[in-house]
């Protein structure tokens, strides 16, 4: 049994290959974080340009970046919550998460930025909100941030 | 006062306001809830009283499996509040304490209780012989739960008998696929479920689903109740009794039980799909009022939107303890964190990074020692475990929480399976006694099927597959579909073979290996 299995979060060297900074400059693209093998297959369904690949219904994802179009399909049906939607536009970092809890924050306010364990690592700017009512209950919410911590930030809290 | 106004996922739609009476005290509930449900939310605690030393009960399961929310209910003595709805100046009375639930001077018992070790009737309180009587009498005021009704109950019980196809005992998840799939093909079907709604436990799962695109992933429980309603509803030849507990099956016939009537269902293939229950686990105080059931409080906080407290303890971190840690945070309740006696966390990653990353914190090889309180919890005690699972002394640490959740696995409910006659197998991989029986879901009794977690505890996903194997197989055996509707029956058949190929998928087939031939 892997070691993020008594952790519960995967550490930077566990993650998938990061796609290049270029490709995150070039449009939005999806980050998959599920290593582990479970039977689901949500994600694959939902691509509609064969960006994420598994071999069977217990393998773990894997996006193939040239393909990803950022379209944002897989991110409202993942039920593990485990996709993000990473971007660099004018030399910030920008992460779409899933959102499930009120208050639903709005476009401009000030987050605070969770890394995988839960700590605090900064704050960052609601950009875009998918509001809750239109992806059955779970929003998504564009954070602006700093480029670095593209791979660390995971989640947000509403202050 | 304890019920959710808003909440990220669900609405509540809540009923005309009614008043209810707890031991004379008039309480504001909802139609639509029940009695438990409304009392917790008007900060009750203690339902009940134990047997014998008294000591305070609360709620656990909230799905009408366990006994500790007896009350009673309109002079009727000993009915599950978490099973029966509100009604307008309903009366509701605790039983079994003197002078009330809350405050029951006989909970002393509890305190004196190395006066009563077992069988101490036979042996103390005997003698003088010629006082031996008046001590039988004596102690018989303190024994038994309820009073009988002070009035004599007027109406007559009646009797029905129905003759179809296939009868499926439970409306959960496989229940509604096989009524569904069996349905389709034309066969004439009765759907039964004691509970007065459809769904079985999907209707407290507020999260989407893992599994197969093909087979819904992605889409939330409650969703997917509805959606396999709607499904069910469709069709004519699918009759649906709700309400309706079936109590045993005699030699191919089932007795069941609707209201003030006694139906004698007489089918040709029987499918049971009776659902799982929630276990214990032991450890100092563990029926303190604040100890429940994991589904317990998503009956409470998904169904009926009733907060069950401020700080929670989950013990056990498979996916229902992950899964009801983040549907608590939803909810606005605070976790403490995640006991898991296990060296690594029992559930999927996924579902543990989510409340992880929302910091936490989940502490494997730990285990519950004692709940602290006296009439409720008011903190918890968790310990290390070694690799041989001894505790490690000096490791003990407080965890401050009002209430403890208990997610240690379920069991299947196999009562009706062995009263069938199937031959059944004690399989720990599998939750408990499970039935033996075919690729098709057939127990060795021939006629009778079994689908979804009494045929063993695994995903939803898989029981609805399971449900859907069971409804053809059985309709086909009638003689009902063609080529097509073996050909899909095969097909899901090697579905839930491809589901049950991965790490998680291991266990429950080495399970298999000793029930399916």
């Amino acid at each position: 049994m892997p070691d993020y299995c008594k952790r519960g979060f995967l550490l930077t060297d566990e993650i998938a290959p990061r796609p290049s900074d270029e490709r995150l400059k070039e449009r939005k693209v999806a980050f998959i974080e599920c290593p582990q093998e479970i039977p689901c297959n949500a994600c694959v369904f939902s691509c509609k340009f064969d960006a994420v690949e598994m071999e069977n219904i217990n393998a773990p994802p894997r996006v193939i970046y040239e393909n990803c179009t950022g379209c944002m399909k897989c991110i409202r049906v993942c039920p593990g919550l485990a996709i993000f939607m990473l971007e660099i536009k004018d030399g910030k970092g920008r992460i779409t998460m899933p959102y499930e809890f009120l208050p639903v924050p709005e476009k401009g306010d000030t987050v605070s930025l969770l890394n995988r364990k839960g700590e605090i690592v900064g704050e960052g700017t609601v950009t875009w909100v998918l509001p809750p009512e239109k992806n059955e209950g779970t929003a998504l919410v564009t954070v602006e941030m700093d480029k670095d911590l593209l791979f660390e930030v995971r989640a947000f809290r509403v202050r | 006062m304890g019920r959710l106004q808003e909440h990220p996922v669900v609405q509540f739609r809540r009923g005309k306001k009614v008043t209810i009476y707890f031991d004379g005290k008039p309480m504001e509930a909802y139609e639509g809830e029940t009695v438990a449900a409304a009392l917790y939310a008007n900060g009750v605690r203690i339902f009940s009283r134990s047997f014998k030393y008294h000591r305070p009960r609360g709620f656990f399961c909230a799905i009408g499996k366990c006994s500790s929310c007896m009350m009673e209910v309109d002079g009727i003595p000993n009915v599950r509040t978490c099973k029966v709805y509100v009604r307008d100046g309903m009366q509701i009375r605790s039983q079994n304490s003197y002078p009330d639930v809350n405050n029951d001077i006989l909970g002393v018992f509890d305190r004196l209780d190395f006066m009563f070790p077992h069988g101490f009737h036979y042996k103390k309180f005997i003698r003088p012989s010629f006082l031996r009587l008046f001590f039988v009498n004596s102690m018989r005021k303190f024994t038994g739960l309820g009073n009988f009704p002070k009035e004599e109950i007027k109406e007559r019980g009646r009797e029905e008998t129905l003759e179809c196809d296939i009868a499926i005992i439970g409306a959960g998840p496989a229940g509604l696929s096989s009524a569904i799939y069996a349905g389709e093909l034309g066969a004439d079907i009765c759907l039964m479920d004691e509970n007065p709604r459809v769904g079985g436990q999907l209707v407290k799962q507020t999260h989407r689903f893992f599994g197969s695109a093909e087979h819904g992933a992605g889409t939330r429980g409650i969703k997917i109740a509805e959606n396999l309603e709607k499904k069910v509803r469709e069709f004519d030849n699918v009759n649906i009794s709700l309400n309706t507990g079936v109590f045993g099956i005699y030699d191919g016939t089932i007795g069941a039980v609707k209201d003030n009537t006694l139906i004698e269902i007489k089918p040709k293939k029987i499918i049971i799909a009776t659902g799982a229950y929630e276990r214990t686990l032991i450890f100092e105080n563990n029926d303190l009022p604040g100890v429940y059931g994991a589904g317990g409080v998503q009956t409470l906080m998904n169904v009926y939107g009733v907060k069950p407290g401020d700080t929670g303890l989950i013990v056990g971190s498979g996916n229902v303890g992950l899964i009801l840690t983040y549907q608590l945070l939803q909810a606005g309740v605070d976790v403490a964190g995640i006991v898991e006696a296990m060296p690594v966390i029992g559930g999927y990653f996924v579902h543990a990074a989510k409340v992880r990353r929302l910091g936490i914190p989940i502490y494997t090889s730990h285990t519950i020692k004692k709940a602290y309180g006296s009439k409720r919890v008011e903190g918890a005690q968790i310990v290390a475990l070694d690799d041989k699972w001894q505790e490690v002394p000096g490791s003990e640490r407080d965890i401050s929480c009002d209430f403890i959740c208990i997610s240690v696995g379920l069991s299947p409910t196999h009562e009706l399976l062995y009263q069938a006659g199937a031959e059944m197998r004690f399989v720990p991989e599998l939750g408990g006694f499970v039935p033996v029986r075919n690729r098709y879901m057939e127990t060795s009794r021939e006629g009778v099927y079994v689908a979804g977690d009494a045929a063993g505890i695994e995903e939803a996903s898989t029981a609805m597959i399971e449900g859907r194997i069971a409804g053809l197989d059985s309709a086909i055996k009638l003689g009902y579909g063609d080529k097509e509707a073996e050909e899909m029956r095969d097909k899901f058949v090697s579905d839930l073979e491809e589901m049950r190929r991965g790490p998680f998928g291991a266990r429950i087939l080495k399970g298999l290996e000793k029930v399916v031939v």
